[in-house]
Formats: structure tokens, sequence, C-alpha cells
């Protein structure tokens, strides 16, 4: 079966985007997947509004942009107002609690508390990015969650392991508590 | 293929892995955006295995140090971004002259000055082919994915070192930045060329003399015991300046003639779908990338159109672009400036087949989306 | 067939001679002199490489019987400093002159000297773009004249040595094409520096700078640095009135710091014995 999915994390500069969007695509690899990631550099890069992008797919990748994503983070307002048209209409919008979104929009919104689990539960605000990407984990299933705690255990500094398991944990957490309709996976 | 190691690398980190596997010992630059990873990640590894890296002052510094590595007897690179490539350029042109063998990669954004810092362009192009005063050869590669920077990398240094030419390898910012799978060849599996060099010991030796029916005169290193001249001006066998204007002419003939004449041994392209096409879309760097995926779409549309992506962007791939236009007969040049490559395509074909070009200089790559409606435009 | 001493046997390119300098360049003089002092330093003649720029000045190494490299203009010290990181056990020597080394190369003159990378520089000091035909440069004197000079020079002059040592060089000296036998002797003492050092040789050019300047005859020029040169030692016990019109020179630095490639090599062990 073809599967082939764009993901745009966006947010500020210092939110560890890159590293979630590098540590997605090493977990696609791991799955025996190709993967590609890119993100913004220079002015755009630095305040504003900041991104990066993760393609993982069956299939060889040809461009290696995100043209419409199929999964948005955002963490910033910033980021939400600038990224949100990018979205395909039946895509899935992850945002952070503090931001405000339209009603209007298509698609599925899923709206959890990412930084305050990160700087208020697991005591780290650093490690946003990686409860980010295990929600987006639990969310999709783009990567599978062996190949996503590989990915991360090998990026994080050491002794940093066990903070950032309990980041992934907690991320897988809040992606259940808000689709509780859903058939929730068995979490390892 | 067994034990090759798969990982996700940056391109600039390929081109660095290549640079190593193709033996680089030397590496002197000047940091500038979008190519500065390469010179962060020389200055981590060129170490390990006893190499050498400096931080020069300028651009120019950065070349000339390139040069004077490589005449001691290393292989030798820098890297940089358009407006360094401008800086560069007289001494490329001392380098291709005085036939000192060098990489020099330039990861493109977009300009002119200093333009969009750190945009992807392909706005060098021509720079590559004309970007110094006087006639020398050019070899200029241009890859397309992370792989192929890793690649082309290690050609770029083999036709280098087997020719005595500095050698161009014209990344984009698409790919110098981008990180995607790779999955890195065996040491076993990798060519690696070394210039040639003058017998130990050789009393008479020349610095430019050639060996019969060859183009390309051995070099030896500084502080080998050769006690030979190496000079920008036009010279004689020995090396040594001549206002002789038979000698210069001799030279200068030569020097273009030893690529020239091996035109098929430098060239490289991948084509796909090209047989019996009704256009064919010719592109090159990161944006082959939107091209491929463009023609992906077009044949699952019905439209009957194929894919020719030049590796080596100078010299032109003349041949096999003429036999395509016997059958097909228009041409698409989608590329990240106002109109450069293109014009050697028009150059080479122009009187056979039409030749269509779709330019963006925004900024921004050039979407797949782009490629298909012009497609269907001029189909 | 040109017959000459045993020094210029052993030391230069004798089917290449005669150079192209002009009667009475005080060049050839120099050129001499660099090859004295690395007789006198005894040093290998296949590791010694010499490297120049563009001028009249550069034109040098390929006279001399050594490794040779005759750069582009104002580049010699960074052709330079990629031979020697490259090949550290070269004795990397570089020619240049006014303009090439304090004009279009004094970047890399600066960051040669702040780097400390053991490579003696040897400035061909004649005041004037002669190569070019007589335009004035960084050390033509203010007031005096060249061919894009008409009305006078309004630039100040660089002092070489002063923006040598200033950058970091750890050898600084200057002598004349007159007072030979210490010009040997300072560039003896420059190769002998691990570090980067610099001699400022003043030169003269006739053709040009004595002409539009109205210097004289070569005789003339040659007197002139006899007359106003001070050793800067002599200059030291002079009251300053004595002094006065007059330059300095003589050994004006000579210190011990960390040189750049012995660093490296040190990096490179570090890491091998880890």
């Amino acid at each position: 079966m073809v599967s082939h999915q764009e993901i745009r994390l966006s947010g500020s500069g210092g939110q560890g985007l890159i590293l979630g969007g590098i540590i997605l695509a090493e977990a696609g690899i791991i799955d025996g997947k190709n993967a590609v990631q890119s993100q913004s550099y220079g002015p755009e890069a630095r305040g504003g509004a900041s991104k990066a992008e993760v393609i993982i797919s069956s299939e060889s990748i040809d461009y290696p942009k995100v043209e419409k994503a199929d999964l948005l983070l955002a963490l910033t307002q910033v980021a939400y107002d600038k990224y949100i048209t990018t979205l395909k209409d039946e895509g899935i919008l992850v945002i952070d609690s503090s931001i405000k979104h339209n009603n209007d929009i298509p698609c599925k919104v899923v709206k959890v508390p990412i930084i305050s689990t990160a700087s208020e539960k697991i005591g780290k605000a650093m490690v946003a990015n990686i409860v980010a990407i295990g929600a987006i984990q639990q969310l999709t299933s783009i990567v599978t969650k062996e190949a996503l705690e590989t990915a991360v255990l090998n990026r994080v500094p050491r002794g940093t392991e066990e903070l950032n398991k309990k980041a992934l944990m907690e991320g897988y957490n809040l992606a259940i508590e808000s689709t509780s309709s859903k058939a929730v996976n068995k979490i390892v | 293929m067994k034990n090759r190691s798969v990982k996700l690398m940056q391109g600039n980190e390929a081109c660095v892995e290549g640079a190593l596997a193709a033996g680089l010992k030397f590496y002197a630059g000047y940091p500038i955006t979008p190519s500065t990873e390469i010179a962060e990640i020389c200055s981590q590894k060129l170490p390990l295995i006893g190499g050498k890296f400096i931080q020069m002052e300028d651009e120019i510094a950065g070349m000339a140090a390139t040069i004077g590595g490589s005449l001691a007897g290393l292989k030798s690179m820098t890297a940089t971004s358009g407006p360094g490539f401008s800086l560069k350029q007289e001494n490329i042109g001392y380098a291709a002259l005085a036939e000192i063998p060098c990489v020099v990669v330039d990861v493109q954004r977009a300009g002119p000055s200093t333009g969009l810092p750190t945009a992807p362009s392909q706005g060098d192009i021509m720079q590559a082919k004309w970007g110094t005063h006087g006639d020398h050869p050019v070899i200029a590669l241009s890859p397309s994915s992370v792989r192929e920077t890793y690649d082309l990398t290690i050609k770029a240094f083999n036709l280098a070192e087997k020719y005595r030419t500095p050698v161009f390898l014209m990344l984009d910012e698409i790919v110098g930045h981008m990180r995607e799978k790779i999955e890195i060849p065996n040491k076993d599996e990798i060519e690696v060329i070394d210039r040639i060099k003058p017998e130990k010991g050789e009393a008479d030796y020349m610095a430019y003399r050639l060996n019969e029916g060859d183009l390309v005169p051995p070099m030896a290193a500084f502080g080998e015991g050769f006690n030979f001249h190496v000079t920008g001006l036009m010279h004689d066998e020995f090396g040594f300046p001549t206002n002789d204007s038979d000698i210069a002419d001799k030279l200068l003939r030569r020097i273009m003639n030893k690529i020239n004449d091996n035109v098929d041994d430098i060239v490289m392209y991948d084509e796909e779908f090209t047989e019996n096409a009704d256009l064919i879309v010719l592109a090159y760097g990161g944006t082959a990338r939107s091209a491929r995926s463009a023609v992906k779409k077009a044949r699952m549309a019905g439209i009957n159109v194929g894919l020719f992506k030049p590796l080596t962007i100078w010299p032109f791939p003349e041949k096999r672009v003429r036999e395509l236009i016997a059958k097909t007969k228009k041409v698409l040049v989608p590329e990240l400036n106002l109109g450069q490559y293109v014009l050697e395509v028009e150059r080479i074909v122009g009187d056979k087949a039409e030749v269509y070009h779709l330019g963006k200089v925004n900024g921004e790559a050039i979407t797949p989306d782009e490629i298909l409606a012009k497609i269907r435009e001029v189909l | 067939m040109y017959t000459g001493s045993d020094l210029i046997k052993n030391n230069f390119r004798m089917d290449r001679l005669p150079h192209i300098w002009c009667p009475g360049c005080g060049h050839g003089i120099i050129m001499k002199m660099v090859t004295q002092a690395i007789e006198n330093c005894n040093l290998e003649k296949e590791k010694v490489c010499i490297v120049s720029g563009i001028g009249c000045s550069s034109r040098a190494p390929g006279y001399m019987n050594f490794n040779t490299l005759h750069t582009t203009h104002g580049r010699a010290l960074a052709f330079a400093t990629g031979v020697k990181l490259a090949n550290p056990e070269l004795k990397v020597i570089v020619i240049t002159g006014d303009g090439d080394c304090t004009a279009i190369g004094g970047n890399h003159l600066i960051h040669a000297a702040r780097r400390n990378i053991d490579i003696t520089t040897i400035v061909f000091n004649n005041n004037i773009y002669g190569m070019t035909g007589g335009q004035y440069s960084p050390t033509t004197p203010i007031k005096e004249f060249g061919t894009t000079a008409p009305f006078g020079n309004i630039e100040k002059a660089f002092d070489v040595c002063k923006l040598a040592d200033g950058a970091g060089a750890t050898y600084v000296g200057r002598g004349t094409a007159y007072h030979a036998n210490q010009l040997v002797k300072l560039i003896e003492n420059a190769l002998e520096n691990k570090g980067f050092s610099l001699v400022d040789a003043i030169s003269i050019c006739p053709t040009y700078y004595g002409r539009k300047n109205r210097k004289g005859s070569v005789v003339d020029m040659m007197k002139y640095l006899k007359d106003t040169a001070i050793d800067v030692k002599v200059a030291a016990k002079l009251p300053k009135e004595k002094t006065e019109g007059k330059f300095l020179i003589g050994e004006f630095k000579n210190i011990h710091e960390p040189e750049y490639t012995e660093e490296y090599l040190k990096i490179l062990e570090s890491i091998k014995s880890k």
C-alpha cells in the first residue's frame, strides 16, 4: 500500500522544531521508508514564524517541500495564522491550547496543552518538541512507536533519555485524551 | 548491498562525506550561508584523519589557499555561495590556467548581490561557465538529491585530479539544506582517481610537459625535490612565463581540448520516459525533483512527457540532447533564474525544436504543479 | 653563456637570467640578498617555497631555483598560507611589493600576521606601482607624485613595519637595497623566527618614482638611502632633532609566540592520542 504523508511543524525559533522534524524523518527511515526533512532558514527563521517540514513515504520522494500538509503542528499564534491555509481540508491540525483558531476550518482540530505539559508536568519547556511528535505519532501512525523511541534516543543529549521518553509518553497521552472516541493504541 | 549504512543526511553533509571518500585532505574557506555546514563539518572531520582545515580572512583567500594546498600535494576543496563565488573567480581562472586540481562548491542562493539570503536559486549556472575572464575549460556538476551530492562530489574530485582542473559542484539551497535518506556505498564500491605524478627523482622534470598522446601533464607537489615554477602567466613546458604567441596559443588550446576531447568521459545524465515523448522537461539540481514529480503526474493524466536531467551541467550534454530532439520537438527548461541554461539548450537545438522556459526568482522552489501547468500550456 | 658567482649558480635559474627589471632598479640587489640569507641559514633548497603576487617584485621567484609560485595580485600570502598549512615542512617565503602587500593584499597581510603563521615576507618596497607605469601606492609619501597623483599625493603613507607589528607579526625589520649586508642579516633573522616575519626592504625605482619626483640619478637615489636611513639602535641615542626627516632601519621586533601550523599540529596530536 502506498503511504505518503506530509507534515509541517511550525512555531518560533528555539522550540526545537527542526530537531523534531529530524527525529520524525529518522524514525521513518528506521521503519524502512523514505524520508525528507527541510526547513526555513535565514531572516525568516530569526523571530516570527519558523517551520520544519517532513515527508515520509513508502515511495521515492521527488518534490522535497510540503505542498499541502496532511498534518500541521502550530505551537504559536503567529505560526498558526501563517500556515493554516497550507493544510489539506481533510488534514489534522495540532495546536497548543494557547492558540485561538477559526472554528470554520474544515480540518480535524486537536487542541492540546503541549507547552504547559512540557514545562509544568515534565518540568522542561525544551521537551515541547518531543511531546508534540509523540502526539503526532499517536494521531497519524506516520512512524511506529518503536522507531520513534529509537530515533529520539539517538538524537537527544546523554543523560536526558528518561526525560525525553517521558515527554514522548505524555505526547501519546495528550493525543489519546483528545480523541477518546477513537480506538486507542496500546502504549508501550 | 550488504553493510551499506543508511541514514538521514543533509545535502551539505553528504558533500563533505563524499569529499572525504574521494580523499579530501585540505579545506580553506570563508563562512557563507547556505554553504556554511560544509565548512563546519570539514572543521570537525578533517583533523580526525590528519587533514587540514583553515577559515581564511575572505573568499578570495579561501580560493587562494585551496590552490596552495593542492600544490603542496593534498586534495583540496572550498565551498561558498553566490557572493563568494563572484569573489573567487580570479583565482579560479588561475587554477584553470596553472592546471591545479581542486573542487569548488557553490551552494547557490538567490542573487544578484546579497539577494535573498538564503533562498534557493540556480542563478550561478552561467557564472560557472563564464565567471572568470579569458577562455578556460569548465566542468560543473549539479546533483538533485543527497545521494547524488555524495556521488557527484566524489566524481568532482576524480575529474579534477584526472584533468588537472578546478571542478564546480553546483548545489542549490534546496539540495544543500534538505535532509534525506541516503545509503552510503561501501569503500570498495567507490572509484577514487589520483593525479598522475612524475617518476621520483626524474631529473629533467618539466612541470607542463605531456606524456606522449596525453593532454594532461603529470603533476609534482612542492617539496618533492622538483623545484618547479607555477604562474598565472602564459607559460612554456617548464612553467616559465612567455610572451611567445605560438606557445600561448598552443597552451590555451590544449587546456580547452583536454576537456573538449573527453566530453564522453565527463558528461553524465539521467533520463526517464524520453523515448517517443511529445515533450522533454530538461531540468537539473533541486528543480529536477519538481520536474520528475510533474512528469509523473502528467503521465498519470495521459500526457506523453519525458525527463532529461543533466548531472554534468558543463560541458553541456550536447550529443544526447541532439539525439532526443531528433524525435521530440518540444523542450521545457524549468530553472530558478530568468533564463540561463535555456540559452544553451536554444543554442544547441533551437533550430530543430521549440524551446520553452519556466523561470522563478522569488526565492521559492518551482512546484510540480507549476511545471505541470506549463506542460499543459505548451502541448 | 652567463657566468656568475657560486651564489648565483647555486640559487638561480641561470637560463632565466637576465631579469626583466629596469637598469638601476633596487630589486635585483634585494633578490640576491634573499638568496644569500637562504644560503647563510643552510636551508634545504627542495624544502624552500617562494611565493609572490603580481608586480615588479613578484617576478623574482621565477629566477630563483626553488619551489616557486607566482600567483594573482595581492594574494601571495593567501596562497602561501595554503602551501604552508598543507605541508608545514616547507620553508615558505613570500616576495611581494608595496602595492601587492599593503593595498590589494592588505587584508591577507594583517591576517597572516595575526595568525603568526610561519611565513617570511620580504616587501620589495619601491613606493610606486612600477609594473603599470608609476601610479602612487600606499607607501608613496604624501605630496609626492605618481601618474595618478599629478597634483601630488594627498593620502598618508603606510609604515609597513608598524602595520605588521600592530597586526601581530613576531618578527619585524627594515633594511634597504643600499645597506645590503644588514639586509641579509635581517632576512636571516626573519627566516629563523618560527612565526610570521616581515622585512620591509626599501628599494629604488629610478624609472618611475625617481623620474616623477625628480630624485636624480640611480646613484643619487642610492645615496638618499645611505644618508636618510638611521639604524634604530643609533637613533635611540640621538636627540630628536637629529632624527627628523630620517627613516629607521634595523630590527624592530623579534619575539616568540605560538605559531599557527604548530598549534594546528598539536590539535592533530591530541586527537591521535585519544
